[in-house]
């Protein structure tokens, strides 16, 4: 690996920290909270490619691709949920959601 | 140095796009710049040595995900600018968490070091005379057969869940009725009617709507 792990753990924890940002920033916008969630998970890889090139270990890239499968599934399944729950409410406004009384 | 360069240029373009993604006016416009990021990380794995999954970002990520988004997002007649009021609102709560979330992290960042005996840690040692692709695919159907068996039954059961969740009966779909089908006794639907010659059939009243 031609770049310093460094490098990678600062674009990483940035990546993480936009991502938690926009969480926060987009409390109505449900569609824009999964792309966070992807960021974050986006950062999360970088970080577990980063450490497995640096230390010539394959396990960071296997664990990469399960977290890529997880994320996969419940991009999926979230995007589902907001299908049919606009279709039931008319709108994807997440900040009210007490349908559940939770 | 020329990797360093392409290494700042494609995190710089990276963290550009993400910031794009979540303070766009328009979702649609998220989504291709979280298309970008993806293709800005892809090769920023390629830079780390993890070639493979460098592919699998851009076709699963590219392809399969960031296009259910952008369908999602088409499909929906939502008002997306109604959705935006609260950011005014939310978005020096989110700088500040992330703020302080940054500064823990480069407390951490400024002093750290490997331990010395993290290389004989190493569960499976990345072999040198492999591609990246064999070598991953060498540790995945072996070592981590069962688990990789898990991420396809996660995945078989999030499509089979999304299916259940959105798949609902329209009155107008003309779906096959089993139960129906079998129940049917031909003495109920058939009748032999006798045609004398220059005379048209006269069918006797039917019980019941063919199927």
């Amino acid at each position: 690996m031609q770049v310093a792990l460094s490098h990678f753990l600062v674009v990483a924890g940035l990546l993480l920290v936009v991502g938690i940002f926009g969480i926060f920033m987009n409390r109505k916008n449900i569609i824009i909270i999964m792309m966070s969630i992807e960021l974050i998970l986006l950062a999360a890889n970088i970080n577990f490619v980063a450490f497995s090139g640096a230390l010539h270990d394959m396990v960071g890239q296997v664990f990469t691709m399960f977290v890529l499968t997880v994320a996969a599934a419940e991009a999926a399944i979230g995007l589902a949920i907001l299908v049919i729950y606009f279709r039931n409410r008319g709108s994807i406004e997440v900040e009210d959601v007490t349908l559940m009384k939770g | 140095m020329i990797a360093n360069l392409a290494f700042d240029l494609f995190s710089a373009i990276l963290l550009g796009s993400a910031v794009m993604v979540v303070s766009s006016h328009n979702p649609v416009h998220s989504v291709l710049f979280l298309i970008l990021c993806f293709i800005n990380a892809a090769i920023l794995f390629l830079m780390a040595g993890a070639e493979f999954l460098a592919l699998v970002l851009v076709i699963v990520y590219v392809g399969a995900v960031a296009v259910l988004f952008m369908f999602v997002v088409m499909m929906l007649d939502v008002d997306f600018s109604e959705l935006r009021e609260g950011v005014q609102r939310y978005a020096p709560i989110g700088a500040a968490v992330g703020l302080v979330l940054f500064v823990e992290m480069a407390f951490v960042m400024v002093n750290w070091v490997i331990a010395p005996g993290a290389a004989g840690l190493r569960l499976l040692p990345a072999p040198g005379n492999m591609t990246n692709t064999a070598a991953l695919g060498a540790v995945l159907y072996t070592n981590y057969i069962f688990l990789f068996q898990l991420a396809g039954a996660i995945l078989l059961v999030a499509m089979i869940g999304a299916i259940v969740l959105t798949l609902r009966d329209r009155k107008r779909a003309k779906t096959q009725d089993i139960e129906r089908q079998h129940s049917r006794m031909p003495a109920d639907t058939l009748s032999m009617v006798k045609v004398s010659l220059g005379e048209s059939a006269q069918l006797p009243t039917q019980k019941e709507e063919a199927l």
